[in-house]
């Protein structure tokens, strides 16, 4: 019984990083864009949640609406003045300039809050659990996972279902192309990762709700997005869930076996299904 | 009544110059063909008049409006639609989604729509939820034509539409143009082979080196007079 409960508990870990990982996955599946800056952008997200909750009093997912919009706004900025300039063959600038932003966003984030450990409070809510059958799961876990299945889901709707889901996927064939039918490369990439920073806020809430965060400990996070987005199969939603759940799971364990194995399991599991399957469990058609 | 018209237009490829003062005019209703040898700067011409390449000098007069400066989406939008060489069908979507993307930058009420293009080509409804790229080279053609009319463009640019098909693939596919001319649209094709370009257009231009050297209509011009201009002056 107690490894039921250690996988369902993996399981739900799982539903994090892909919460972590699904804007990743959303920005590299349209534009190929890596971006090194992805974890520090969630741990601004969650400066931010928590900046609204103390200035306005509201709750954290009232906080969560408000943030969001803004978060949009970000990325869409940051697209439209930056990144986009490093687009183009060669993979090499969007790697510096991200990395380039990552130390920016950390630093001044320490400017700004200080390096000291911070907390989204959420109330009585963290420490509740429900009976999942025969194991206990906390409720906050289950919402992540939630989250995560729900976010997952609404992006593969808008990927396949709108006629903009068509422009991202348009794009990301033939740039040229697709400005014959009046897209707008520049713009789609914009909205996208407007759209990717929205996924990011939810990501910050649990992030911040879950654990103690300070203005360092993004690219950490990054590293169980990027294994999650890679073994799913670059630019495929649900195979990033599927991702971050291996994960997960190998984490918790992992974990369960001794408590320092825990984070080197996740790796290891990282590393073994890239070798069974070189291209990721969803690998795309094209590419 | 003149809907198109370019003067002294030239492009460049970096230092490469492709066109040589281009003047060209389109009648509102007219189908025009611009024929010329691999290499002769049709394509370039194209791409000129649809934004996908910045003029360097000369103008592009589109309904009265000078449209040089647009970017491609811009000139779209006002209704200028492209069939690019090669087809150029986006691999990620189904038949259907290509023809609706076609829609993207310019949303208009008019003869074409999903229902009519299947009309038009109506292998493409059975088709339909196919990956683009997973049908014959004429019906991709089609899917690339059907892409173009479906934003009911006043101006419909064809590259080489006839390109690597089968001769009796090219007679299915060009005898859709007479439908598309009947919806009010003009049209530009461009072709190597000119056998088919001449028979659906009212007039034809002759291009070598990124100049036209030749224009008049199909009726007038005569084989030999054809064959000079395309592949220059026989000595
Ligand atoms: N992308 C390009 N870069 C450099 N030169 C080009 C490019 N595209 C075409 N050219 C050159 O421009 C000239 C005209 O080409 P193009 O317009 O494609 O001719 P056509 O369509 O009549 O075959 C040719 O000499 C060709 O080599
Ligand atoms: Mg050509």
């Amino acid at each position: 019984m107690i490894w039921v409960d250690t996988i369902v508990q993996g399981v739900l870990l799982g539903g994090l990083y892909a919460l972590f990982a699904a804007g990743l996955s959303l920005v590299f599946g349209i534009m190929r864009l890596v971006n090194l800056a992805h974890g520090d952008l969630i741990v601004l997200a969650a400066y931010l949640i928590l900046f609204v909750v103390t200035v306005l009093g509201v709750h954290p997912l009232v906080a969560v609406l408000l943030a969001a919009p803004m978060m949009f706004a970000i990325g869409w900025g940051l697209q439209r003045l930056i990144l986009t300039r490093t687009l183009g063959d060669d993979i090499l600038p969007p790697l510096l300039v991200t990395f380039g932003l990552s130390i920016v966003i950390q630093n001044a984030l320490l400017e700004g809050f200080t390096a000291d450990s911070q907390r989204i409070p959420m109330g009585a809510i963290e420490t509740a659990s429900v009976a999942l059958g025969p194991v206990s799961v906390g409720l906050i876990p289950l919402l992540t996972f939630a989250s995560a299945v729900l976010v997952i889901f609404a992006l593969n709707q808008l990927f396949y279902r709108t006629s903009l889901g068509r422009a991202f996927r348009a794009v990301s064939d033939d740039p040229t192309t697709a400005q014959l039918m009046g897209i707008r490369p520049a713009s789609v990439f914009a909205t996208a990762t407007g759209i990717a920073m929205v996924v990011v806020t939810i990501a910050a809430l649990y992030l911040g709700v879950r654990s103690n965060f300070d203005p360092t400990i993004g690219p950490a996070r990054l590293i169980y997005a990027f294994e999650a987005v890679i073994i799913g199969g670059l630019g495929s939603l649900w195979g990033t869930l599927a991702g971050g759940i291996i994960i997960g799971v190998a984490q918790t364990l992992g974990g369960s076996i001794n408590p320092e194995w825990q984070i080197l399991s996740g790796h290891i599991a990282f590393l073994v299904v890239l070798l069974i399957w070189p291209r990721g469990l969803f690998p795309r058609a094209f590419d | 009544m003149t809907l198109l018209s370019t003067h002294g237009l030239t492009a460049f490829y970096g230092d490469f110059q492709a066109l040589f003062g281009v003047d060209l005019t389109l009648g509102a209703g007219e189908t025009l063909a611009i024929i010329g040898a691999n290499g002769a700067g049709k394509s370039t011409l194209l791409r000129s008049v649809c934004g996908l390449i910045p003029a360097a000098s000369g103008m592009i007069r589109f309904d009265g409006a000078d449209v040089g400066a647009l970017s491609a989406p811009e000139i779209m939008a006002l209704g200028i639609a492209m069939v690019p060489e090669g087809r150029r069908l986006f691999p990620s979507l189904s038949v259907e989604e290509n023809l609706l993307i076609g829609t993207y930058g310019r949303k208009t009420q008019g003869t074409w729509s999903l229902s009519t293009v299947y009309d038009l080509f109506p292998v493409l409804r059975e088709r339909r939820h196919n990956p683009g790229t997973a049908l014959s080279g004429g019906q991709q053609q089609m899917v690339a034509i059907g892409r173009a009319l479906m934003s009911n463009p006043r101006v419909l640019l064809c590259d080489e539409i006839s390109l690597g098909l089968a001769p009796v693939v090219i007679k299915d596919i060009y005898a859709a143009l007479p439908r598309i001319k009947e919806g009010g649209t003009s049209v530009i094709v461009v072709e190597q082979d000119i056998g088919q370009a001449l028979r659906v257009a009212d007039r034809v231009v002759c291009m070598m080196e990124g100049r036209i050297t030749l224009e008049g209509t199909p009726a007038r011009l005569t084989r030999a007079v054809i064959h000079d201009a395309y592949f220059g002056a026989r000595v």
